[in-house]
């Protein structure tokens, strides 16, 4: 799967003109279009209609574009599904999904679009909303070489567990988890929830810096304020991207050396601590810490 | 003739009004003659009256000038009052020159130019109806558009002669002397009101608080004022400024204010005792707040700020990190009600503030100014007058005249709603490209490339995105399209002084 920063996936409503016009300025790392639950069922076409002419005409800078298409079940998927299989998004994001036969029926779909637009290599996304959705997260993940993530959308979670949201998250603890290990086995990115009130500026901060410790990669979002907050979870810190640098120099070296051990201060560097500077890296070069180069950049 | 903008202007304006084009922001050191006002002597014991149309009979006669100031803003009582009576004690043709028309006088304006009460008008600005109908040919004269400075240079050379200046005031004592601060409906400064107290014939102050003589401090002093008003109300509190300001929550209007904020911070100027001059849009009072971060990490304090104050600028005085704020206007109850208390929140006259035939102005001493704009071309000009259907929807203000700062910054969306901002060619200049030095959108940053200085300034910070403003344009056109052009007569309905009195755009009759 190709390595790319997931830490904001902002949700814009599809079918609000300013915002899907706005959509690209805020620096996040995935753009969600929702034609799904933010549109009400008298604008479904007209959303669908917009997020595809948006999609044709407007700039996004470098921000992986993600549509939210109605559910397998309903009669907006299939018109969806093609309107952006056509207008070339990188990755659908389906809703309460509950098994891998669900993300087969969306592939197949994809399929046919993508034969019939001459598109190739739209990758997909599941979002898992119920107790049966948690459960079978790793069939989910595994499902298709198109999967990029699985999310957790904690609203429709926690009326199925019979619970709604608490401040400290415990009755997200279990779902968090399962999403996040199923995630990591399969090999692609977690995504947590999104938090809905504005005004908890520090509930929000405790929430993401929780999840950052967890592991997910990042969180989906519902106003492009969260982004900033999310970034500063997420830099790391000038300890870690000194170590990041030495690590790339030490790789660099024992390539210079055509050696296929990697050492550094005398010890050997394996694979996680490699894959980790990377990260911190992309992390640190992504904030304007350091430049593409490797320099640290002075404020 | 065209100016050296390219900006096409009216022979027979040029000629009647004998004007010269817009050439450069240059002023020069041009040696200037000002006027003194006519004295009518007396000791000043009966200038306390309560019925407005004996003074009105007593001052005002057909074909004068007469002024108004816009302190009070949209809870204004005194304006639509004594317009009233002059429209029915049947006066004709008089100029009027007011600082600024603001909303709440519109109705009353387009009745006395109906009436043929008023058939000249100077002002900073106008809007809503009076825009519209002036825009579609209301008047038969054109409208003189003049910045804050330039209503105060031509008042001081003559060009404007007030014979009666009426003046709203919050208090006065039974002799004139009068401030802004208090009483119920106090404004804060006085600046605009001032150089028309010092200047016009007859000053006639208008106030509802009657204080005991002698009142002090005394903005407008009792050697200027012929009479002296007692009437019900001059205003309603509620609606001269904004109560307490909020902070923006649009995630826009931060995003450019982070934006705006970067530029300064990483620009030569950001270092101790520097000065700036912030507006009160959204954007600018949350760059007035970042800055304010800003200094305080950097350890650095500002000489002073001027213009417009606003209750984020008196925070930064109260955080001590604003040393003076030099003020000419309040732009709510914060900042009107700071100047009362702090002795570090000075009043300033429009003069002292931005006249550009001075022995030197306020914003010439200006290092960084963030102003907004309708439009902006890709020659920086800027346009803060006309909408895009042509229409008279804005105010000169301070625009022209603190743009002479050593950095000036246009802060402005992309596009807003429909319509681009970053345009080929604006509706009408209001203020020229060469005093304008960065333009700050939501989708990246373009710099004068006059100013190579900050190019290489900027080009080095990687958190800044810099483009051309040509790319800016494009990116506009994509979003919304290319709009039909605007449609015009060819009758004159404004002209748009520069702020040394030379002509920088002429605005037409829409075709309708």
């Amino acid at each position: 799967m190709e390595e790319r920063l997931r830490r904001t996936m902002m949700f814009v409503p599809g079918n609000n003109p300013a915002m899907v016009k706005d959509a690209g300025i805020y620096g996040a790392d995935s753009i969600m279009f929702d034609l799904e639950d933010s549109v009400s069922l008298s604008q479904k076409d007209a959303a669908r209609v917009l997020v595809y002419e948006a999609l044709k005409s407007q700039d996004y800078g470098d921000a992986e574009l993600v549509v939210r298409v109605n559910g397998v079940d309903t009669p907006y998927f299939k018109n969806d599904v093609f309107a952006m299989v056509k207008a070339g998004i990188d990755v659908v994001r389906l809703p309460k999904v509950e098994s891998a036969q669900m993300m087969l029926d969306l592939v197949k779909v994809i399929e046919e679009a993508e034969a019939k637009f001459g598109v190739t290599g739209t990758k997909v996304m599941a979002a898992i909303e119920s107790a049966r959705g948690v459960v079978k997260a790793l069939e989910i993940a595994e499902s298709t070489d198109r999967m990029i993530g699985l999310a957790l959308s904690a609203e429709d979670y926690t009326t199925d567990m019979k619970t709604h949201r608490y401040p400290d998250g415990a009755e997200l603890e279990f779902a968090r988890n399962m999403i996040l290990h199923a995630a990591r086995a399969a090999g692609i990115a977690a995504f947590d929830t999104v938090f809905t009130n504005m005004n908890d500026v520090e509930g929000f901060k405790r929430e993401t810096e929780h999840i950052h410790e967890l592991g997910f990669d990042g969180k989906s979002l519902v106003n492009p304020r969260q982004i900033e907050w999310v970034n500063d979870v997420y830099q790391p810190t000038k300890k870690e991207i000194e170590n990041a640098l030495d690590v790339e120099a030490a790789i660099e070296e024992a390539h210079r050396n055509g050696s296929g051990v990697i050492s550094m201060n005398g010890q050997m560097v394996d694979r996680p601590v490699v894959l980790r500077a990377q990260r911190v890296l992309r992390l640190a070069k992504a904030s304007n810490l350091i430049t593409e180069e490797g320099e640290f950049i002075e404020e | 003739m065209k100016n050296s903008l390219g900006r096409e202007l009216p022979e027979n304006e040029m000629k009647e009004f004998n004007y010269q084009p817009y050439e450069s922001t240059e002023i020069g050191n041009p040696v200037i003659s000002r006027v003194a006002p006519k004295v009518r002597v007396s000791t000043g014991d009966d200038k306390l009256v309560s019925s407005i149309d004996e003074v009105i009979k007593d001052c005002l006669s057909d074909g004068m000038t007469i002024s108004f100031h816009h302190h009070f803003r949209e809870g204004d009582f005194v304006f639509n009052m004594v317009m009233d009576r002059i429209i029915k004690l049947g006066y004709k043709d008089l100029t009027l020159a007011p600082s600024s028309l603001t909303n709440v006088m519109n109705e009353k304006v387009i009745e006395a130019i109906k009436a043929g009460t008023v058939t000249n008008i100077t002002t900073s600005g106008m809007r809503g109806e009076l825009g519209e109908a002036v825009s579609h040919g209301l008047m038969k004269n054109p409208v003189i558009f003049r910045s804050h400075g330039n209503r105060a240079r031509s008042i001081e050379n003559g060009n404007i002669k007030i014979d009666v200046a009426f003046l709203g005031v919050p208090n006065a004592d039974r002799l004139g002397n009068a401030n802004g601060m208090e009483g119920e409906s106090a404004f804060g400064s006085m600046g605009y009101a001032m150089i028309d107290a010092k200047y016009a014939n007859k000053v006639v102050l208008l106030t509802d608080t009657i204080v005991d003589y002698p009142n002090t401090p005394a903005s407008i002093e009792q050697t200027q004022v012929d009479y002296v008003v007692k009437v019900d109300r001059v205003g309603d509190p509620d609606r001269i400024g904004s109560g307490a300001t909020r902070f923006t929550k649009d995630p826009k209007e931060l995003k450019i204010a982070r934006m705006v904020n970067d530029v300064i911070t990483h620009s030569p100027y950001f270092k101790q005792d520097f000065s700036f001059q912030t507006g009160t849009g959204g954007a600018s009072l949350a760059v007035t707040k970042f800055l304010g971060e800003s200094m305080k990490k950097a350890g650095i304090t500002a000489s002073f700020t001027c213009g417009g104050t606003t209750s984020p600028i008196v925070n930064l005085l109260e955080a001590g990190l604003v040393k003076k704020v030099m003020d000419v206007q309040d732009f709510d109850k914060g900042a009107a009600s700071s100047m009362k208390s702090n002795k570090n929140q000075a009043e300033i006259d429009a003069s002292w503030y931005a006249d550009p035939e001075n022995k030197g102005a306020m914003v010439d001493q200006l290092d960084v100014c963030i102003l907004s704009a309708l439009e902006i071309d890709t020659d920086f000009n800027v346009n803060v007058l006309t909408g895009s259907n042509g229409e008279i929807r804005g105010a000169v203000g301070g625009h022209q005249d603190a743009g002479t700062a050593k950095m000036t910054i246009i802060s402005a969306p992309l596009t807003r709603g429909r319509i681009a901002t970053v345009v080929p060619k604006v509706n009408s200049v209001t203020t020229p490209g060469a005093s304008i030095d960065v333009l700050v959108t939501e989708v990246g940053i373009a710099i004068n490339p006059a100013r190579k200085d900050l190019v290489e300034a900027f080009s080095k910070v990687p958190s800044l995105p810099i483009v051309s403003i040509e790319e800016l344009q494009e990116r506009a056109e994509k979003t919304v399209g290319q709009p039909a052009p605007v449609e015009y007569t060819d009758r004159v309905v404004g002209l748009v002084e520069y702020r040394d009195g030379s002509l920088i755009d002429a605005i037409k009759q829409i075709k309708d």
